[in-house]
């Protein structure tokens, strides 16, 4: 099989699993499998909607921090440390009741984890979309990049621009998978709370970054959003560790200083051929 | 989950025009205060049913009860082999409701799609934007230049389990 694409519909949302690896079918269907079960066990143990997962557990003091799978542990001080190096913009403890709530990059999490399962597993041209957290690796075809659209939140269906992989960045794109996560105003306007004052963030209609790892670039997205006017100073110190962004402000400027974003494609190719991007309302 | 204090039942109509041909389902949910017309397109590619999920939740007026009687599977067709579009549940959440159908060719999502949303939020424009962002994913597929799209998603367990629904139904 030269393609192999799946939707699962898991952590609140549908997840795209796309392996452009030419793969014998049998060899397919296992890393898709596989691929699969690493989402929904990340379902199973980080869900706030679920009352039995282990994070559900913990946020009503039934379990200790010593009685957690070692995986869980590791999103939760993955968690810490996107918060010391956000200066708290981002936090697991953003509730009010300051119950910890990793919801902020467990999607970014098990993408990446799903991606690594997939290379090993001989799929290593991939991407794995937890709804705009994405890990990315390899290439869609010979000869071309990953090319990721960024959606404009002001517009269904239109596209801000799109980021592509070049040599040498994103740091491990092509062998090591690299990762693209946006954060943004969504179903319930402005639904992440800046950690630091408990009120929704505001400054931003959206933020999206490019980087290695697709649980920090999910973390980080979510703290820029939460920064606010403070984002493109936030994001200035991790750009020396191989990051870049963009910013959608209030106002409609995009912030775009390290010029990562390309027009998406000519109209006639971009929306033309598919007239329900554009003409959806 | 909480119960809203008022449902969103608002009208949302829909074109979705992926192929070329197209299959009208009026879709009623049993107390909703008018009918919500949905056009659901069916993929050139084999045959196309649009079957109503039968899973209604509890205390809520959900699946295609105006559905045409037409729409279940055809008979000789095996269950995996034809492009088919499934309503699933309406799911209630705490800031209003979410309903969504789902595209499966040979039993796998290709294309998933709001009925109903939330109408609170920032603005109704912003709330309808979120869950297109798999449809422009999908969309993004058939697109030279753009292999997928990032962008805020809608996410919510309602929005979950209405897929799940579909998925249940189209299997059972």
């Amino acid at each position: 099989m030269t393609r192999g694409l799946r939707l699962v519909a898991t952590m609140g949302t549908v997840v795209t699993i796309d392996v452009r690896t030419a793969l014998p079918a049998a060899e397919m269907r296992t890393a898709l499998d596989r691929a699969e079960q690493v989402l929904h066990r990340a379902e199973l143990m980080f869900s706030t909607y679920r009352p039995g997962s282990w994070v559900s557990r913990l946020r009503r003091g039934e379990v200790g921090t010593d009685e957690l799978p070692a995986e869980v542990s590791r999103v939760l001080a993955l968690c810490g440390q996107v918060a010391e190096l956000t200066d708290g913009a981002f936090s697991a403890r953003w509730r009010s009741d300051r119950t910890p709530d990793p919801t902020g990059l467990v999607k970014g999490w098990a993408a990446g984890r799903a991606g690594r399962l997939l290379s090993a597993l001989g799929a290593v041209d991939h991407c794995v979309n937890a709804a705009g957290d994405l890990a990315l690796a390899g290439r869609p075809a010979p000869g071309h990049g990953w090319r990721v659209g960024i959606a404009d939140p002001r517009a269904p269906g239109a596209l801000l621009g799109a980021v592509g992989s070049v040599d040498g960045f994103p740091v491990g794109a092509g062998g090591r998978g690299w990762a693209v996560a946006t954060s943004g105003i969504a179903e319930r306007g402005r639904h992440v709370v800046d950690p630091r004052t408990g009120r929704p963030a505001t400054g931003l209609l959206s933020a999206t970054v490019v980087g290695p790892d697709p649980a920090l670039a999910d973390g980080l997205a979510t703290a820029l959003l939460a920064a606010g006017p403070a984002a493109a100073e936030l994001l200035d110190r991790w750009r020396p560790a191989g990051w870049r962004g963009c910013l959608l402000t209030d106002s409609g400027q995009l912030v775009d200083p390290d010029g990562l974003l390309s027009p998406p494609a000519p109209a006639s190719s971009a929306h033309g051929d598919n007239p329900s991007v554009g003409s959806r309302g | 989950m909480t119960h809203p204090a008022h449902r969103s039942r608002r009208v949302a109509g829909f074109l979705a025009l992926l192929g070329a041909a197209g299959l009208l389902v009026t879709a009623k949910a049993a107390t909703a205060p008018s009918p919500r017309p949905v056009l659901l397109a069916s993929g050139p590619a084999g045959p196309t049913a649009t079957t109503p999920s039968g899973r209604p939740g509890p205390g809520r007026a959900t699946t295609a009860a105006g559905a045409p009687a037409s729409t279940a599977r055809p008979t000789g067709a095996p269950a995996g082999a034809l492009t088919r579009t499934v309503l699933g549940t309406a799911e209630d959440v705490s800031y209003g409701t979410v309903q969504v159908s789902v595209k499966l060719r040979h039993g796998r999502i290709v294309d998933v799609t709001a009925v109903q949303l939330p109408s609170g939020g920032r603005s109704s424009q912003l709330a309808a934007y979120s869950a297109p962002l798999l449809r422009q994913e999908v969309l993004a597929a058939q697109s030279a230049r753009i292999d997928t799209v990032s962008g805020a998603s809608y996410t919510s367990q309602g929005y979950a389990q209405s897929v799940q629904s579909a998925l249940d139904a189209a299997r059972s």
